[in-house]
Formats: structure tokens, sequence, C-alpha cells
């Protein structure tokens, strides 16, 4: 297993798009979380703004470029032809998709945990001088809060679930653009569609069965009452999703001609 | 034995490459892809299912009374668009043609517990409190009428049956510098004048109300809008609260047949939400002096419980996008991960022109395939919001052509935007990113992310998903309060053509720069 999870770092380390990835990552998704800190202002007590998801926002955004890296380390494989030479050299194809996701969550959890402290550094700034003070009911924000390391811990198991489900669908798919078309969609039209349903039983059932909404219910640190879905069991969805979609993937590979 | 010559050339007629011939081979290609045509046929489906599905969980519970009920009535418009008509009205009959000339000395304001002192009620006058003159049909809410006011912020306005304003002068109101207003009217032309000193008057504009009757009424008139702010951290929401106005005229006079003598004093629209007394609410008279305290709007409704838009059925439009992008796009990647561009571009060098070719076939099939799909999911969703209770804001067909096409449009124009960005980056998985990037993830986040109104709106200005405005169906009125123009309550920054335009920009530009990256590179 150890030379597998080796030959994928090095496919992954080679791979001429992953490093930009990564690099763009990082400061997409803090910029966007300090943008929003930026521009909110809460000019009242009780104004009802959630700091920790204020400074995570950049996650909406950092999210998509996590799929494609995900989607890219399965899909361009398929693209090139190299997926025979892999499972050539690796009979067992479940565990060059165990590998796969073994390397992918390693990076993406390196690279998450980069992003979210930039982001929650950048709102520890800015928030203060929006109106997130004492006097209108906010501590300041400090990874030693219980629920605001939660909301940035759970932010970066986000984003490791999040490509565990691209990789999923990638080996389901195979081919790379259609799985971005289709991770996306999933992620993003749900979020849209929830916004608009107005019976509230079925809003609340959209945004706990939908992966993102479900998902990012983590960054919750006020009003955990009326959210839809607790922010664990928020979690456990997404995390639901991604089992699924890597079960599916993995029936897949191994039942296809490569 | 005769020895046979070979022919230099064939004896086969040559086969003609003119553009035709390029159009036909790409949409060969197109045709030929199963995976393109389920694609757009999806996209189709898709973006049907999504305005059903939402439409089928969105009932209008706010009204949904015993069965068969309808919503209670909001008063529309000569022209059926939805109004609201809320005002203190002091007035007398108009036989025929005539004039009322008032001078306007104070406005004042009052507003209940806003966002800002929440605790208290505090003089404020909106920006679009109105005091002045006035002739109405009758005092029945949405009938004719034409006005010439003060208004809190927006200096003098000449206002006509709701949807139309045109600005007077832009000063305000003080004790030093009263404001004389009048309004004429002769046949069914009524003229606002307003005057600095009462001496020399300045045309504001003229209107002419068909069909107005012999007697009308004629008086003075207050109302003040409530105070709507966007309240931050709830998505979609707004906190509105009850305002209420207080004009001082003096100097009236009226010509004309009016009697003269008596004023009738009316709340036209009933009280309405006149449960909290402000104190001094209604009508003062001593001495020719006027004073008058209204509450309420004379405007077109914008947002309105119970409503919803024509667009509203066409939310599946940002789901067919997306599936828009990756059919458009790998139309041109898929030639360069076969090979077969370097077919492609033996059999046609003018590179240029093929790249025309695919732009034209890959638009024409997604307008099509949009427009089948708005021309479902429009008269379907209308029925279904109606079944569950919603009222459709009323348009013109002219608009709602505009709004199906418009969509229709959009996805196509969108296709040759992905097929440029296919053709720059040549690999699918990047020009998807790209284009998702541009045009997806600005939507979500300007409509469901916690971002504040302000950076929603810019991200609808400068990125290409300003393209969705071609869907707006209500109008940016300008004597609408602004808090209720923005993303919160589905409002684009940009009109219409305005939006699309910056879209059709970047496509534009994107089909230029891949065009050049097209000539130059090796294939």
């Amino acid at each position: 297993m150890s030379q597998a999870v080796h030959a994928e770092w090095t496919k992954l380390r080679t791979a001429p798009g992953a490093g930009w990835l990564i690099l763009a990552f990082i400061p997409l998704t803090a910029a966007l979380s300090a943008t929003a800190a930026a521009a909110v202002t809460c000019s009242s007590p009780g104004c009802g703004l959630d700091p920790a998801r204020v400074s995570l926002t950049g996650i909406d955004l950092g999210q998509a470029v996590v799929v494609v890296l995900a989607v890219l380390a399965m899909g361009g494989e398929y693209s090139t032809g190299m997926i025979r030479i892999t499972l050539t050299a690796m009979p067992c194809r479940i565990k060059v998709l165990a590998a796969k996701a073994a390397v992918i969550t390693g990076v993406v959890l390196a690279a998450g945990s980069i992003a979210v402290l930039l982001s929650v550094l950048a709102g520890q700034f800015i928030l203060p001088g929006q109106g997130f003070t004492a006097a209108h009911g906010y501590a300041p924000l400090s990874l030693a809060d219980g629920p605001v390391m939660r909301a940035a811990a759970g932010s970066v198991l986000y984003l490791a679930l999040i490509a565990l489900l691209s990789l999923g669908a990638a080996a389901a798919v195979r081919d790379s653009a259609t799985t971005i078309g289709v991770v996306l969609s999933l992620l993003y039209v749900f979020p849209v569609i929830a916004q608009v349903v107005t019976d509230p039983v079925w809003r609340e059932h959209l945004q706990q069965f939908a992966p993102m909404t479900a998902g990012l219910a983590i960054q919750a640190t006020i009003g955990l009452q009326s959210l839809p879905i607790s922010p664990w069991a928020g979690l456990g969805v997404l995390a639901a999703w991604a089992m699924a979609a890597l079960m599916v993937g993995g029936l897949l590979l191994w039942l296809r001609d490569a | 034995m005769t020895v046979g010559t070979t022919p230099y050339h064939s004896t086969l007629r040559t086969g003609r490459a003119g553009f035709a011939q390029l159009l036909l081979a790409e949409w060969t290609k197109f045709r030929t892809v199963r995976g393109w045509a389920v694609g757009t046929v999806a996209a189709a489906l898709v973006m049907v299912l999504v305005g059903l599905v939402t439409e089928a969980l969105s009932h209008n519970n706010g009204c949904l009374g015993p069965p068969g009920q309808a919503c209670p009535a909001v008063p529309s418009g000569p022209d059926g668009e939805l109004v609201d008509d809320q005002f203190y009205f002091a007035h007398q009959p108009l036989q025929g043609d005539g004039s009322i000339t008032v001078r306007l000395t104070s406005l004042t304001g009052l507003d209940t517990y806003p966002a800002d002192h929440p605790n208290e009620i505090v003089p404020r006058v909106m920006p679009w409190a109105k005091a002045g003159v006035i002739i109405k049909e009758t005092t029945r809410q949405g009938s004719h009428y034409t006005a010439v006011m003060v208004t809190g912020n927006h200096g003098v306005r000449m206002q006509y049956d709701y949807i139309h304003d045109t600005a007077g002068s832009p000063v305000g109101l003080s004790a030093a510098s009263p404001r004389w207003l009048r309004l004429t009217r002769s046949g069914n032309t009524l003229t606002g004048y307003e005057s600095a000193d009462g001496a020399h008057w300045t045309r504001i504009g003229a209107a002419n109300l068909a069909g107005l009757p012999a007697t009308v009424q004629v008086g003075l008139f207050v109302a003040s809008p409530s105070d709507c702010q966007v309240s931050p951290g709830v998505a979609g929401g707004f906190t509105c609260r009850l305002t209420q106005a207080t004009g001082t005229f003096d100097d009236v006079s009226l010509e004309g047949s009016a009697p003269g003598g008596v004023w009738s004093h009316d709340v036209v629209g009933g009280h309405g939400n006149q449960a909290v007394d402000l104190g001094g609410f209604g009508f003062k008279e001593s001495g020719g002096t006027f004073i008058i305290a209204g509450t309420g709007d004379i405007a077109p409704v914008v947002m309105n419980g119970g409503g919803r838009r024509i667009e509203d059925t066409l939310r599946g439009t940002f789901a067919a996008l997306i599936v828009v992008i990756v059919v458009a796009s790998m139309f041109m990647t898929a030639e360069y991960r076969r090979g077969l561009i370097r077919t492609t571009l033996a059999a046609s060098p003018r590179r240029g022109r093929v790249l025309a070719a695919k732009a034209i076939v890959i638009a024409s099939v997604t307008f099509v395939a949009g427009l089948a799909a708005a021309a479902v999911a429009v008269p379907v969703g209308e029925l279904l919001l109606r079944a569950n209770g919603w009222y459709i804001f009323p348009l013109t067909s002219l608009t709602e052509v505009r709004v199906m096409v418009g969509t229709a449009a959009l996805l196509a124009v969108v296709a040759v935007l992905a097929l440029a960005v296919g053709t720059m980056f040549r690999r699918s998985a990047e020009a998807v990113t790209a284009l998702i990037g541009m045009i997806v993830v600005p939507y979500v986040l300007a409509f469901a992310s916690p971002l504040p109104v302000g950076v929603s709106e810019w991200l609808l200005r400068i990125t290409p998903a300003a393209g969705f405005a071609i869907q707006q169906s209500v109008p940016r009125y300008t004597q609408v309060s602004a808090a209720l123009l923005t993303t919160m309550n589905d409002f684009y920054p940009l009109e219409p053509w305005a939006g699309f335009a910056v879209l059709c920009a970047y496509t534009v530009l994107a089909l230029g720069l891949a065009t050049i990256l097209l000539r130059r590179r090796d294939a």
C-alpha cells in the first residue's frame, strides 16, 4: 500500500496542474474570506451575523478548486491513457483508488489548514473594525473558543470530504470536464434552490440533504438552534455523500474495462 | 497498344469548401457525438425540472386560507401593474378644467424604531416621503392620477399613473425657501409647475391621461413609504418600519369650476397599518394653513409577499448553464483531445472560419434548446405558482418575450463564451473550471452566501454573471426605495440589456483572443 501511495504522490507532485491549483486555492480562499470580513458591518447588538461563518466565506469558492484538483487526479489518467499503465502496475483497483484518496486527503488537509488559518486570521484582524465588538455582543474571534475551533477544523474536514466526493465521482464518470460539471452542480444548485423554496419544511429538508448546505453547517457558531441541521450531523451528511461517491466510483472502477 | 495517360487532375468534380459546408461539417460533429446531444437535451430538462421542483415546493402560506379563496387583492394601476396607493388626501371635486396652486412650507417626518434607534421613534423624513398637489380620477385605489410634489430627498417631482416620474428642481424644502406647486387640468392633459417665489413658474412636465372623467378629485396629499432596510445575516430578510410625514401648506388656491370651501379628507386605501398612532395623523386647517400628516406611498410595487415574478419560473437556467458550459467547451476541447483538430484544420485551413462555424452551430443548438425549455417552464411554472396561491406580477407580452428569448440568448452566448475559452485552454477541465469561476461562482456568491449586498451587486456588474439581468421583468423604478431594489429582493444592479451587454463583451473579447491563439499556435 505504501508503494501505491508513494506512486500516487509522485503523480500528483509532478502533474503540471496540481501545484498551480494548490497555489491558487490558498490565496483565493483567504482573499474571499478577507473581502467578506471587510464588507460586512454589524451596526447594532443582535445583528444576527455569524463572525466565524463570515470569516470562512472563502471556502465557498475554495471548494471549487479542491473539486478540480481531486477530479483531475483521477480524470487526468483517463484523458491521457495513463490509467492503463497504472492498473497494469497495480492490478488491485480498489487499492489504486484508496491510495489516490489518501494522497488527495492529505494534500487537501494540509492546504486547507493553511487557507482556513489565514481566513480566521483575516477575520481576527478585520472583524472588530466592522462592529463585531464586545459592545455588540461578540467575543473576539479566536481558535481557543470551542465553537470557532470547531468551525475552523470542520471547514478543513469539509474540504477533504469534498475532495473525496469529487474523486469518487471522477472514478465513476471518467471524464474530467463532465465530472467537474456534475460535482459543482451538486454543490451549487441546491443552495440556490433552497433560497427560493418557500415551504419551510421542504426548504429545511433540502438544506439537510444537499452536500454544501449541510456540510457548511459546521461553520455556524451562533443560532445553532435555528440551523436546519446540527453542525456535526451536517458534516456527517457530506461524509455520507463522499462515501457513496467513493463506493460507486470504486465499484465501477472494479467492474469496467479501463 | 495504346499507352494510357494518368490525368494530372482527378476527373471527379472538386468538392466545394464554402462556409455552408463548414457549418454542415460542424453540425455533423455535434450531432454524432451522443454525449453532446444528450447534454443539450439534459440542459433543457434540468432547466424545466429545477423550476418545477422549486414551484411545487413553494406554497404561499401567507394567504392560503380556505381552499379556493384567493389572496387579498393588491390594487393594480391603469397599466395592469401592481401599485401601492395609500396616502392622506384632502380633496374637493373639480368639474372640467381647472388648477390648484399651493405653497409648501415644511415637510417633516417620523420613523418608528429604525435599525439605528431600535427603541425609539425618531424625527426623520424618508427620501421618498411626498407632499404636494394631486388630481386623481377617484379616491379608489389604482385610479389615474397626476401629482406634483416635494420629496424628502429627491427634490421636486411630477409623477403620474404610478410608474411615470419626472424630476423637477433638486432642491429641498426649508423655512427660508418654501416651494410653490401648481397642477392644471386642460382636457386630458395635466401640466405640473413649480416656483421658488410664486411669481416665476417653471414647467416640470405634462401627462396625458386618456379617459379621465369630467369630474375628478383635486387636492393636497401626503404619503411616507415604510423605512425598509436589508437585515444583515438573515437570508432574504427585510425589516420595514412604519413612517409618517407631515406637510404644511398655505396659499391654497383653486381655479375652475370647483365649488370651493368644503374639503373632504380621506385615507386613500383605508387605514392599513395605521394601528400605531404617531400623533398629529390626519388633517388640520386654521387660517388658510393646512397641516396634513400621512403614511403610505403612491408607487409601483416591486416586492409583495403574495407575488412572484415570471423569472421565478426560470430558476433552472442557472443549473442548465453548468451543463451548457461543459458541452460547449468540450465541443472544442474534444478536437484537441482526439487529435481531430488536425484533420479539421487540414480540411479548412482558414482557422477563423472554423471557429466561426463552431460558434454558430453551438449557439444555434443551445438557443433552440433554451427557448424550448423556457417555452415549457414559463407557462407551466405560472400555472403551478397560481395553483399554489401565488399572484404573478403582471407584465407586458413584450417583456415576457424578452425574458424567454433573453434566457435562450443568455445560454447561447454563454455557449459561445465556453467555446472560446475551450479554444484558449485546449483542455476541458481547465476551461470548465475557468468558466464556472467566471459565471457560476459569482452568481452563487451573490445570491446564496453571507456576502453583503454591496459586494453581491459588484459581482453582478463586473462578471459575466451580469447577463442574468436579461431575466429581470420588473423594472428598477427610480421612485422606489433603493433598499428594495437589491439582490436580497432578486433585483440585478444593471438594467436587463446592460447586464446582457456585459456578458456579450466578455464573449466578444474571449472569441477575439481565441481566434488569435488558434491562428498563431500549432494545432
